[in-house]
């Protein structure tokens, strides 16, 4: 009887206590909910809506244009550029740092000598400052004092004017990028192959597997699936997202030929302070990322294996 | 049969190997040898490793002294040091809530952490510009800490580690009348100290060498964090006194390589357990 009425009553203790855990648990979570907003949500919504004004910044006044911007960015040969030159760039870093960290992890792993060499070196350049990293890489490209056309005169090559000529600079920033992102994919690699139990490759080798090349299409690639995945979608991320080294060593040039997505957005809206006409880019730039997400979330997923 | 495959297989491994650390390496040889030559050296040598005549200390005073390399080294520090702090600070009572405290709003904070997780700094700095701006914070050590006080991926990570931790504990701690901020506090953070290693490890790998968010706020140089204090020096040397450059870049560099370095094994778990960042 007691129980009965207890339980009907507002101050029934368990009630209460969910209550009151509630509400401890939003004054735990505030201070992240309310810079969330602040700092992310909000800054979202205003990139979008900007993107459908004239904004600039230093005129008192803007107004909304509705899709100009969008129309002209469809003309704009500078962003069709630089969106080009993304792809190519990402289409060259991503598919080559994630086979290279792959292959190295794969070797470092079978091998028993100086391990934590190997992958210290490899790693090396992740931990490494980009901006400073970069400007030894300008050195290395030099075209008449650069080591790397020194090794090529050696063998009676002349070597291009790397960062210098449209037609080479976007693959010069492209071996920068590998050099720069390999280590990083070989640590996950690594990770995903320690992970698996070495059980597989002795049933596989029971079963017939008994060539390596047979044993890494049996056991290690379907096993390696969540990691391949996520390296996957981190690298293409991160080649979508390259600026510090365009933006040290070439400021997008010569003639527009390492111009990347956010180097014109950078250049429009924080140097020529068009922020309207950025921002409809940006939109574009984390359309981009949306739809990257939902490849990695739809397609790539049901190809995965999970143990 | 694999044991008479063993040695030819393994030296080809080897010298794979030993091949590509050799290519991933070279940048670091080349800026320590070229940070020790004269600007003639450079012009005639480049392929001698070993500096013709020792121009270190030359290239290092130039270097020290045309911009204030230790300012900006402390900027870095003070900058990641907040950073972290506040992340830490913000990150953990909000995942402690969401994963052991039942509250109504959890799930929609999921997808908020999810939707987080999508949007880099790249995106958001057109309007948290015009913000800062209008209220006059540009070029001081709030603008360059502020918008990252939130890192979704810390909640996301934190997350992700206190589902694993018993629930016991946490009733035990309740059991004792202990608060919930002291649980947090005394019971969580404790626990909670590889996955704050770790993620120290990322988000200041990330700040450190962050050059976009610097470059669009700070204009002065007090306030330069290292990747923008070495573009000011590259734009005052004009990029061709390459000895002072490299000198130059060697001591930003240094710092970071050599904690990692010194703390590898935990560098490479901590970027393991946060590499899985989209």
């Amino acid at each position: 009887m007691a129980s009965v009425t207890s339980m009907a009553m507002p101050g029934d203790p368990a009630a209460a206590h969910r209550l009151s855990e509630a509400r401890i648990a939003w004054m735990l979570a505030l201070p992240a909910i309310v810079l969330l907003f602040l700092f992310v949500l909000l800054p979202v919504v205003a990139v979008i809506i900007l993107g459908f004004t004239d904004f600039e910044l230093g005129y008192g006044t803007f107004r909304f244009v509705g899709l100009e911007n969008y129309a002209d960015l469809i003309t704009d040969r500078t962003f069709r550029r630089s969106l080009w030159n993304t792809a190519v760039y990402t289409a060259i870093v991503a598919p080559v740092s994630i086979c290279l960290g792959l292959a190295i992890a794969m070797l470092i792993e079978s091998e028993t000598a100086a391990r934590s060499f190997f992958r210290t070196a490899y790693f090396l350049p992740v931990a490494s400052l980009i901006v400073a990293m970069a400007t030894v890489w300008q050195y290395m490209f030099h075209p008449t004092i650069g080591p790397l056309n020194g090794l090529l005169s050696l063998v009676g090559l002349s070597g291009p004017n790397w960062l210098g000529s449209s037609g080479t600079v976007l693959y010069s920033l492209s071996i920068i990028g590998v050099w720069q992102s390999v280590g990083f994919n070989m640590v996950l690699f690594l990770a995903g192959l320690t992970a698996i139990p070495r059980e597989l490759y002795a049933a596989a080798e029971v079963d017939g597997a008994r060539s390596a090349v047979d044993r890494f299409f049996l056991v290690t690639w379907p096993m390696l699936g969540p990691t391949t995945l996520f390296v996957i979608t981190i690298s293409i991320t991160n080649a979508v997202k390259v600026f510090e080294t365009v933006k040290t060593l070439t400021e997008g040039g010569p003639n527009k030929a390492s111009e990347v997505l956010l180097f014109t957005i950078y250049q429009e809206g924080f140097v020529y302070l068009r922020v309207g006409y950025a921002s409809a880019m940006t939109v574009v730039f984390l359309a981009i990322l949306v739809v990257l997400m939902f490849l990695q979330y739809r397609l790539l997923d049901r190809r995965v294996h999970y143990t | 049969m694999t044991t008479s495959a063993f040695p030819f297989g393994r030296l080809i491994r080897l010298a794979l190997l030993c091949l590509g650390a050799i290519v991933f390496l070279a940048p670091y040889v080349f800026m320590i040898s070229t940070a020790g030559k004269a600007q003639s050296d450079i012009f005639t040598s480049s392929l001698s490793l070993v500096p013709e005549h020792f121009n270190y200390v030359q290239n290092f005073t130039k270097a020290l002294s045309r911009v204030p390399m230790g300012r900006l080294l402390w900027n870095g520090v003070v900058v990641c040091g907040l950073i972290f702090f506040f992340q830490v600070l913000v990150a953990i009572p909000c995942a402690y809530a969401m994963a052991k405290l039942r509250f109504r709003a959890a799930r929609m904070m999921m997808v908020l952490v999810m939707l987080g997780l999508l949007v880099p700094i790249h995106a958001t700095a057109l309007p948290l510009y015009v913000a800062f701006d209008r209220t006059s914070l540009l070029n001081s050590y709030a603008v360059l800490v502020a918008p990252f006080t939130i890192s979704v991926f810390a909640i996301f990570m934190f997350l992700q580690f206190f589902r694993a931790m018993p629930d016991d504990l946490i009733h035990a701690a309740r059991l004792d009348g202990m608060s919930e901020l002291g649980i947090v506090a005394r019971v969580i953070v404790p626990n909670a100290w590889p996955a704050v290693t770790a993620f120290a490890i990322f988000s200041v790998v990330a700040h450190w060498n962050d050059l976009y968010w610097p470059l669009v706020v700070i204009s002065r140089q007090d306030f330069a964090t290292p990747p923008l204090g070495l573009m000011y020096f590259r734009a005052a040397e004009a990029g061709d006194d390459y000895g002072a450059l490299m000198a130059a870049t060697l001591t930003i560099t240094l710092p970071l390589v050599a904690v990692f370095l010194l703390a590898q094994k935990r560098f490479v778990e901590g970027i393991t357990m946060t590499g899985l960042k989209g």
